[in-house]
Order: structure tokens, then sequence, then C-alpha cells
């Protein structure tokens, strides 16, 4: 930072101009139709250099005080207002980082697209992350909800990449229409807060000053609209529907940042906008939340395909990024200011880290999609062989979201546990009963998920390929290799680095909730309340594995027998094995299926025993959907076959209607 | 003030053959009867007019009746009577609902005018702001009759019998709207009656009837 003053002035020119940036690449792309390969090397690859550039806006952000401009464009005497803060320069740089990896991918990925598509795609694709930015930069409603509603609709498009097919169609309407419900929430949230004013600027907003029973409307408005975005149970019955849809760069881009564009606007009006919080929001949003985790985390593991396993696993971090929303307001409502820092320290940390690991699992999975054309788990398998890059790199994003240190998933969940542990004498008892059970279940979380990717993992990687032709899958290219290799990294670096990365958030947490964290440690060592409670070493743990393992190669190579013996992996000495003896992904989640069987429909074909070619197909539904959405849909339709029986077709009804109403607005409107 | 109250009492009177007029219109079965009563509810309602007129010094309001005249009183009637003959529609025909029970809503209509006028007229400084009530009841016994018919012609004609009852709300309470706004409205009316006369035609081409209720089957189903 050579110049601060200058950079200070025109850091938020700078950001508007990384929007702008992306908003003409996605135009130019229309212009290039006809020229495909551009495409994918020239227009991808800019627009993954304008996510670093507006990542490195949000870190500049980070550092600067906030800083505000009006746009001269909107509706006349309505302007759009920018600010960067604190709050949405961390985004920035979580959309920023997360986008470059999957943008760098994606121009490795569509390039055997034709172009007309392909075109289109590309400037969807821009404006959707401009949309995003500009989400985060708003600072009125009106152009929080146009932006909002620019990502809304790309994302739509996006999703219905491949319209030809029934299905990617309802899964794009479905989560059209709860998108769109959620925003009509957050209009009348916005309407609510602005207090009567009529100016919908964010600066009146946090000087508008609402009662308190209005902040709840709003409160309760907002978390309807931000969880129909961020798929919250159980408004989450778009995600497992939209993201296999959806290209898998695109999935990664929905599920790692777009889902997070939701958190931030809950924190935004949650401990921006509101003038005061209430404790039982906390204990909604917390009980929320775990329901959403345990949920996403049991449906992941009964899934038998790529990406919905995937997308129900985003559910579940949802859940758990909720559930420290939920804490943090519960905490910073009893006055434990410190410990609201650490919670909300926890939340940003592991909204980050899921833009990385889930956007590499996502990215990781369109490679296996492109190499195989297949997604369904049941006829993959031992890819480790043919792709080892991205098996390996998917191995990183596996152990981070399993949380296992010295990862970055492990790190977030620490700091939240952590917390949960923590928890003092609350000053209503029912709390403090129910905050264990609450660590309980965030843990059995964690656990399911590690499970999950088990799961995930060891089906599609390894084992024996379940179809021949699994044999001759094409590794991916570079620009795939180089996408997946920066969010791995960014994977390793953000669990070896703790301490670093909560000194960056520290603006965050100390604009939100006016506190900081009672330590941190040092470089080597995560102390986040005191060194003699809690320390976490992610560099050593890194080297003790590192002596571990290599002492144990070392005995095994040179002093035990040091032969190396190839065979195939889990015969267990049984000759005859083939790959239809492996356990599948139905095999492997048939215990929790079991267990959580009362919240789900199951679906079921076994084979006859006497059948030459037996086949298994096992399916297991959200019975929210059945329970929750049926019945919405089965009383819209009655209704509206109620209003067509208002169209008789005889003159005289139509008639009496107009000669009804004459009478009835004499009667009562004169 | 005599020649005042006078004339005040032979536009009362008008008014009352008005109203009398509509219940006749909707107690008759026939067409070439509808026709001719329509053809008198015109002429009193020009009649009217022209004494409004000739008592307050509103000389627009003459023109008002002329055109009434001729429009309500000679053009359209001889315009129906053609085609009643052309299209041989002039039989008895019975509406939805029974000539009794359509007095008795009527009867209920018009308490519910009188009623639904009285706080206006005592605002209104007209002369003639005692009729306002039954030139509310016009209107709504025209409307009523237009539910009870299922033929296209007695259809069009309520319809212009609830322009007439507009018409003499209008005068009746203020002296009649502007000129330029009934000329307007004149055209409208005029331009109307063709454009349904022409759907009469097409109508009768089309389902070989003028019973609406072959319509139904435009319904989407």
């Amino acid at each position: 930072m050579s110049s601060p003053a200058t950079l200070d002035a025109h850091v938020l020119d700078l950001a508007w101009g990384g929007v702008l940036y992306w908003l003409a690449l996605g135009a130019s792309a229309l212009f290039l139709q006809a020229r495909p390969g551009l495409l994918v090397r020239l227009i991808f690859p800019l627009g993954a250099l304008g996510a670093l550039f507006v990542a490195g806006i949000g870190v500049a952000g980070l550092l600067l005080p906030a800083s505000s401009m009006v746009l001269p464009i909107g509706l006349p005497d309505l302007p759009f207002h920018l600010r960067l803060d604190a709050l949405s320069a961390f985004f920035l740089v979580l959309l920023g980082a997360a986008a470059f990896g999957v943008t760098v991918h994606a121009a490795g990925y569509f390039r055997s697209m034709a172009g007309g598509p392909l075109a289109l795609l590309a400037m969807w694709y821009h404006l959707f992350l401009a949309g995003m930015a500009m989400v985060l930069l708003a600072d009125d409603a009106y152009a929080f909800m146009v932006a909002w509603e620019v990502m809304a609709l790309s994302s739509y498009f996006l999703v219905t990449t491949d319209h030809k097919i029934a299905e990617i169609r309802r899964a794009g309407f479905l989560y059209l229409l709860i998108a769109h419900v959620g925003a009509v929430s957050l209009l009348l949230a916005f309407g609510v807060l602005q207090g009567g004013h009529g100016d919908y600027t964010f600066d009146t907003m946090r000087a508008a000053g609402v009662a308190p029973f209005w902040a709840s409307a709003a409160f309760l408005l907002a978390l309807f609209g931000f969880g129909a975005k961020a798929g919250l149970v159980p408004l989450h019955v778009w995600l497992p529907e939209a993201h296999p849809a959806a290209p898998s760069p695109l999935s990664a881009l929905m599920s790692g940042v777009m889902l997070k564009t939701a958190i931030y606007g809950l924190l935004r009006v949650t401990f921006d906008l509101l003038p005061m919080q209430l404790g039982w929001w906390g204990t909604l949003a917390l009980a929320l939340g775990l329901v959403t985790a345990l949920y996403g985390v049991i449906f992941a593991a009964v899934q038998s395909d790529m990406k919905r396993l995937l997308a129900w696993s985003s559910i579940e971090n949802i859940g758990v990024i909720l559930a420290a929303f939920g804490l943090t307001l519960i905490f910073r409502t009893e006055g434990k200011g410190e410990l609201a820092a650490l919670t909300l320290t926890a939340l940003l940390y592991h909204a980050l880290n899921h833009a990385f690991f889930k956007g590499l699992l996502f990215v990781g999975t369109g490679s296996v999609l492109h190499a195989t054309g297949e997604r369904r788990m049941g006829h993959l398998g031992g890819l480790i062989r043919s792709m080892p890059w991205t098996a390996w790199l998917t191995l990183i994003g596996a152990l981070a979201i399993a949380g296992l240190p010295p990862l970055n998933g492990f790190v977030s969940e620490w700091l939240l546990l952590q917390a949960f542990l923590l928890t003092p004498g609350l000053a209503q008892p029912y709390l403090n009963m129910v905050i264990p059970v609450a660590a309980a279940t965030v843990a059995l979380a964690a656990a399911l998920a590690a499970y999950v990717m088990v799961k995930f993992y060891g089906v599609v990687f390894l084992g024996q390929p379940r179809d021949p032709a699994l044999r001759q899958a094409h590794e991916a290219g570079w620009p795939e290799r180089l996408g997946m290799l920066w969010l791995g990294a960014g994977c390793v670096l953000l669990g070896l680095f703790p301490t670093q990365v909560i000194q960056w958030l520290e603006p965050v947490v100390r604009m939100l909730t006016g506190q900081r964290l009672p330590g941190i440690g040092n470089w080597l060592l995560l102390t986040p309340v005191s060194a003699g409670r809690a320390s976490y070493a992610p560099l050593v743990f890194l080297a003790g594995m590192a002596v571990v393992v290599g002492l144990t190669v070392l005995w095994v190579r040179r002093v035990y027998h040091g032969r190396v013996r190839r065979s195939a992996p889990w015969d267990c000495g049984y000759p005859e094995q083939d790959a239809r003896m492996q356990d599948s992904a139905e095999g492997f989640g048939q215990p929790i299926r079991q267990i959580f069987a009362v919240f789900m429909r199951v679906e079921r074909e076994t084979p006859d025993p006497f059948d030459r070619q037996p086949r298994y197909r096992g399916d297991s539904r959200d019975k929210v959907w059945l329970l929750v959405y049926q019945p919405i849909a089965d009383a819209t339709a009655w209704l509206s076959r109620q209003a067509g029986r208002l169209q008789h077709g005889r003159i005289q009804w139509y008639l009496v209607y107009s000669f009804a109403t004459l009478i009835f607005l004499l009667v009562f409107a004169r | 003030m005599m020649a005042l109250a006078f004339h005040l009492q032979v536009v009362n009177l008008l008014a009352a053959l008005l109203l009398l007029i509509s219940f006749a219109m909707l107690s008759q079965r026939r067409v070439v009867g509808l026709v001719t009563l329509f053809a008198w509810q015109g002429a009193a309602l020009a009649v009217s007019t022209a004494i409004v007129a000739g008592t307050t010094g509103q000389y627009h309001l003459y023109y008002s009746a002329a055109l009434t005249f001729g429009l309500k009183v000679i053009a359209m009637p001889w315009y129906f009577y053609r085609l009643v003959r052309k299209l041989d529609v002039n039989r008895v025909v019975e509406p939805l609902i029974n000539i009794p029970t359509t007095m008795l809503i009527g009867i209920l209509l018009v308490i519910f005018a009188f009623n639904l006028a009285l706080p206006i007229s005592e605002m209104s400084g007209t002369v003639t702001r005692s009729t306002l009530g039954i030139a509310i009841a016009c209107v709504l016994l025209a409307f009523l009759m237009m539910i009870t018919r299922t033929k296209a012609i007695p259809q069009v004609i309520g319809f212009l019998s609830m322009e007439n009852g507009l018409f003499f709300a209008a005068t009746s309470a203020t002296y009649g709207m502007p000129l330029v706004v009934e000329l307007g409205v004149a055209l409208d009316v005029l331009v109307g009656v063709f454009v349904l006369g022409i759907f009469i035609f097409q109508i009768r081409e089309t389902f070989d009837s003028l019973d609406l209720k072959h319509m139904e089957k435009l319904k989407e189903k």
C-alpha cells in the first residue's frame, strides 16, 4: 500500500470497474459465437483474471475503512448506492477467490461445446458473476434487489443450459419459483426496514430505528427470503434439483458462492441494518440450522448421484453456517461479546472454506462427468488410475469437507465446537440445556459428512471400474487441473494458517459485533480463547503426520520385507472377484437409510433371485416435498380450478358479475 | 314560480313514465313490443330534456333533446324493426327468470336506487334533482333486463335503455354533460348499435339462431 490515501478514495471505483469488466466480457462473448475456441481460450481466462482482481479489491476493502458512492444509473431520482465495508469486502474475497478457480476450470470444461450455446453461456456466466458482486456492493434496497434478480435470472438460464431435457426445465422452473418467492419476501423485509420513510437506502434503514415488533417481522421475512436462496429446510427443495441440472462449474459457483450471498444478506440485515437483535431470533436460527444440517447430511448419505450428493452436502454446510449464525445472535443478545465474535469468526471461516472445498468437489465431479459422461455413482469406480490428477485433487476437497486436520474444514468446525463447548451459563435455563444437544448435533453432522465423503470418494475413485469403458477415461485438461489446483491449494493453505485468516476476518467481526477475539495465538498455534483452554497447531500436526507416514513407508520398504505386491483392491482373498461385487453407493448408504427411514420415502426395486441380469434400483426421496409442497401445489390447482368455474360462457352470468359488482360498489363505496 | 312548478310537475310525470316504461320492458315478451317501448322511452327522455332546457336556460340541452329524438325515437327503432322483420325473430320468448319474479326484483332495485339517490340529490342544486332516483332505477332495471334475456336483440335494447337511464341521470343531476361529451356518447351508441347489428347477423349465420346459449360453446375447455 504505497499510497493509501489515493487507493482509499478509489477502491470502490475499482470494485465497480470489476463489475463493469465482467459485464463487458459477457456482452463481448455474444459477438464471438462463430469462434468457440476463442470463447474458451480468451473470455473465460479474462473472466478469471477479473475474479482475481475482485478478490484483490476485497482484500484492500478489508484493510481500508468503509467507503461509499452514488452511481448515476438507476431510475430518475433513484440512483444506485454502493458501499464497500469489511463485510462486503470479505464476501468479495470469497467470490473472487472461488470464482477464479472455477472460471479457470470452466475454460477447459466447456471446450467441446458448440459456439452458439457457448456464447450464451459465457454471457450469462459473467452476468452471474457481476450480479453477485453487485449484491455485495449494493447500499440501497433498490440496487440490491436489481442485483439479486440479475443473479437469480442469470443463474436460472445457466441451470437450464441443457434446456432440451424436460427434467432440467422442471428443475429450472422450481428454482425460479422459489427464488422469486424468496425475493418477494426480501422486498417486504426491506419495506418494513425503511420504517415509513419512503427512502430505501441502507443508511436510512440503519437510522430508521424500527420498533421491536417490526424488527422481528423484518428479520423473519429476511430469514425466509435469504433462507430460500440458501437452501434452508424446508425451502431447500430446489437445491438438489438445480445443482445437478447445471453444468458443473455453475454448480460450483452456485453452491460455493451464490448460497453465501444469502448468508451475506442475512448478516447485513441482522447485524447492520436492524437496530436491535432479539434472543429468540438466534434460537430460531439455531434450531433451523441444526435441522437443515442434519437433514442435509442424512440425504447426502443416501444419494447415488454425485452432484445430487454434493448438493445435499451443501444444504448441510449451510445448516452449520446458519447454526453458527443463530449462536452468534444468542451470544450477542446475552451480552457475551467475545463468544459472539468467536462464533462469527467460525461462521465466516466456514463460509470461505465451503466456497473452496465445495467448489473443488463440484469441478472435480465436472471433470469426471466430462471424461466418462456419467454421474451415477453405480456406473463409476476406480477412476484414481485413469484420472490421477482429478482423483488426488478431489481427495483434498473430500478430506477438507469431511473436517479432517490439517485441512481447512477442520478449523472452522473446531472453532464452532469450541464456541459451543465454551458456552458458560446463559441467562435462559432452557437454552443452557439445549446448547449441548446442539453441539452434539453439529458433531453428528460433521461425522456423517465424513461418512458421506468416504462413500463419495470410495465409490467413484477407488475400487474397480464398474464399467470397462472407464479404463479409457481421459484425464482432465490443463485449465481444469489448474482450476482444481487453485481451489485445492486454498483448502490446504486456509487449513495451515488459520491465525492469519482469522486476522483478516477481524475487521468484519469487529464491524458486526463490536468485539474482537480474546486471543488468536501466533502463526504456529491457534488459541481462540486462551492457550490453557484449547489450542491447535496445524503446521505441527502436518509435520507430525509427515513424519509418521515417512517413517512407516521407510520401515515397510527398508526394514520389513520391502516387496511391492499388486492385487485387486478389497478382494479379501476371493479370486473370482469382479466389479459388481464391490460395495455400491446404495449399499454404503443403507445403514443411514435404515436409521432415518422416517424422513424419507424409499422406492426400491429388488431383483428376482432367478434373474440372470440382476438389477437393483433404490431411490430415497425427500418427504418435505410430499408434506409441504404437494399440498401447496394441490391447493393452488384447486383454487385456479374454482376460479376457472367463473367462466361459464353464458353471457347472462357475465352480466350478473358486472351487476353484482355495480351494486356492491354502490352500496359500499359511495 | 308557478310556471317552474308546472314544468317540474311535467318533468316528474315524464320521469315516472320513464320508470313505467322500464318495467314494461322487463315484462315484454315480444321483440317488436320491446322496440316500440324503447322508442317511447326515448320520446319521454327527449321531451323531458327539452323541458329542462327551456326551464333552466341550458340551451345546449335542446341539441341533446333533438339528438335523442332523432337517434332513439326514429333511427334506431326503425333499424330494429327492419332487423326483426328480416331475421323473423318476433316470437314470444320466455326470459330466464319468470316475469313476476323479475318484477319483484325490479321493485327491490327501485327502492335501492331511491335509497342511493337520497344523499346525492340533497347535495345537488338542480331543479330536477328529485328525479335522480328514477334515473338510477332505470339503469338498474335495464341491466336486469339484459341479464334475464337470452336473445341478442333484447340484449342490445337493454343496453340502449341503460344508456337512456344514464343520460337521464346526467340531465337531472347536473343539467347534462357538456355538449361535446354528449355528441361523443351519441356517436358511440350509434356505432355500437351498428357493430352489434353486424354481430347479430354473424351470430345467426354461425349458430343458425340468435339464442346466446350457443355462445357457451366458445368457452375454453
